[in-house]
């Protein structure tokens, strides 16, 4: 390209030689972005939420005794205790997932701004929406592919999987129920009833719900896959861990006298 | 265009790769901190959230 320039090859094959070095300049952008976006983004989030659930310093529940027996929380169903809606990017919720892996676990935040909650801070509940443990549909979105990928394995669950949420205080034990793919502008699906149109009445609400929303199909996000689930207990944290959490194997973080 | 800037530059060849390689790195981390942040805005790759129309 650069014996062309000025010599025999004329303007002609100087200018072609300039398009051909910005073509290839062009795909090694692409091609970083790539980079960036599948794998730098996971690595960033991944730092966060470590960061941010080491923050919460949380008590940890009661240890699993050798002796006694574990610590294994019991099941309550009656009314459970609902926290306020927390302010916008606050860390109110760590999530477990069994199916998802013994190590998962994920923070929970409020909003669900791209930018500020949901590339950052993992899962991101929906504002406006009930909170874990309300009568309603506690509404969360997550990423399934890059930042941190909290979501990457929503399509696994199975109906009767549980889903784990723990607030400072309190366990929330929601059992899958069904999935659905949508298309992105269907708000019905975080209804306080799902399907539930804008405008309608809303009903009297009975039911404890859950639900998760993650781009669809994976890497093209043209459509979103919808994971609804419904409360089958919750426990005091003091009490012990979740009986589902302990048959896992699940480890269980938090903040205590020795090591965790 | 990399042939000029390759005569441009000044020094020994080692010394040119070097500072290439630096100029490289700077740039990369420049697109990794703002330039791809700021494009994935534009590339809805990765909504996972469901909203109203506008």
């Amino acid at each position: 390209m650069r014996h062309a320039r000025g010599r025999r090859g004329g303007a002609l094959s100087a200018t072609i030689g300039v398009v051909g070095e910005l073509l290839i300049t062009a795909g090694v952008f692409l091609g970083l972005f790539v980079v960036w976006q599948l794998w730098w983004t996971d690595v960033q989030a991944g730092r966060i939420h470590t960061q941010v659930l080491a923050e919460l310093e949380w008590p940890e529940p009661p240890p699993l005794q050798v002796d006694d027996g574990p610590a294994i929380a019991s099941e309550h169903r009656d009314e459970p205790p609902v926290m306020e809606e927390p302010a916008d990017e606050t860390v109110f919720a760590e999530l477990y997932v069994p199916r998802w892996g013994d190590d998962f676990v994920t923070p929970v935040a409020q909003g669900v701004d791209k930018a500020r909650v949901l590339d950052r801070l993992g899962a991101g509940h929906y504002p406006g929406t009930a909170m874990p443990g309300d009568l309603g549909n506690f509404a969360t979105a997550g990423h399934r592919t890059t930042y941190g990928k909290p979501y990457h394995q929503v399509a696994d669950l199975k109906e009767g999987d549980p889903l784990v949420f723990r607030t400072e205080d309190t366990w929330y034990v929601y059992r899958t129920t069904t999935h659905e793919i949508v298309w992105p502008h269907e708000v019905e699906v975080i209804a306080p009833v799902p399907g539930l149109q804008a405008g309608d009445p809303v009903p009297e609400l009975t039911e404890r719900l859950l639900t998760l929303t993650a781009c669809h199909p994976m890497y093209s996000a043209a459509q979103r896959y919808i994971v609804h689930a419904e409360l089958d207990y919750w426990a005091p944290v003091e009490e012990g861990t979740p009986i589902e959490l302990v048959e896992a194997g699940v480890q269980v973080r938090g903040i205590d006298d020795g090591e965790a | 265009m990399y042939g000029a800037l390759w005569r441009i530059l000044p020094g020994p060849a080692w010394f040119r790769v070097l500072l290439l390689l630096v100029v490289f790195v700077a740039l990369v981390w420049a697109c990794f901190e703002w330039v791809f942040p700021w494009l994935s805005a534009y590339v809805p790759i990765n909504d996972n959230t469901v909203e109203a129309h506008p």
